[in-house]
């Protein structure tokens, strides 16, 4: 809610499609995009535009190796969004502490 | 109350004054303003209603929520929606011999709530879910 939005990373994540694909990746480890189209079951093309959304959010990386790309999850990128929820719980605190004031103020 | 595995925050907290007055500053729109942030709320069951943070560059500030339930002076719920996060809010007022003991839960979505959301936020939420998981197995 404050400086680091996870904004870029809820859009990358909010296809279904790419989230598996992802999972898929943290669980498993690398994977060429072949295995990544069987695993999905939609189109190559589809695939790699998926992949590209997800790189672009830094979410995975990839590498060439001949013919083959192959991609990996990229944890790191995640670290915002346990921020954003860790953020919750210091922004309630504060606000239930704002509470205790408010009510010392107020009429019975 | 909660789905298991459903990530929420839990915070508890006693005031020395009564449940009817903590009623007041959780349920009338300008004393939440005083503590929590600016809205339009209404103490109405499905009553549509906003509240507003600061906006920042990449955030409008506003917070899309709907309540679910009024139940004067126990307890109080309603969705919280901003940024992809759909989640619900639930404040639960105890009394005690002198004054009250407040209890606000801060969850995701429940299978038992009869209100409408997008499809995604099922999934959505198991990958809210898998999130820990993720973080730990990750192969580094």
């Amino acid at each position: 809610m404050r400086s680091t939005s996870p904004n870029p990373l809820f859009r990358a994540l909010a296809d279904p499609t790419r989230r598996g694909l992802y999972e898929h990746l943290a669980l498993h480890g690398e994977q060429t995009v072949h295995a990544l189209t069987a695993f999905a079951g939609v189109s190559q093309p589809a695939v790699s535009k998926h992949l590209t959304i997800l790189k672009r959010a830094k979410l995975v990386q990839h590498r060439r190796d001949g013919r083959e790309t192959h991609y990996r999850a990229h944890p790191d990128a995640l670290s915002p969004l346990a921020d954003w929820l860790r953020h919750y719980s210091a922004f309630w605190q504060q606000r239930l502490n704002q509470l205790e004031f408010l009510l010392e103020r107020m009429n019975p | 109350m909660t789905e298991p595995n459903t990530q929420s925050v839990i915070l508890e907290k006693t005031f020395p004054h009564p449940p009817e007055k903590v009623w007041r500053a959780l349920t009338d729109p300008h004393l939440l303003a005083q503590w929590l942030l600016a809205n339009d709320f209404a103490p109405t069951p499905h009553h549509k209603f906003q509240f507003r943070a600061d906006p920042n560059p990449q955030w409008n500030g506003l917070i899309d929520c709907e309540v679910l339930l009024i139940d004067p002076p126990r307890q109080l719920s309603y969705t919280w929606s901003s940024l992809g996060l759909n989640s619900v809010v639930l404040f639960t007022l105890i009394p005690t011999e002198s004054g009250t003991h407040l209890r606000m839960e801060h969850s995701g979505f429940r299978p038992d709530q009869q209100f409408a959301f997008k499809g995604a936020s099922y999934g959505w939420r198991n990958f809210l879910n898998n999130l820990d998981r993720i973080l730990t197995e990750v192969p580094q």
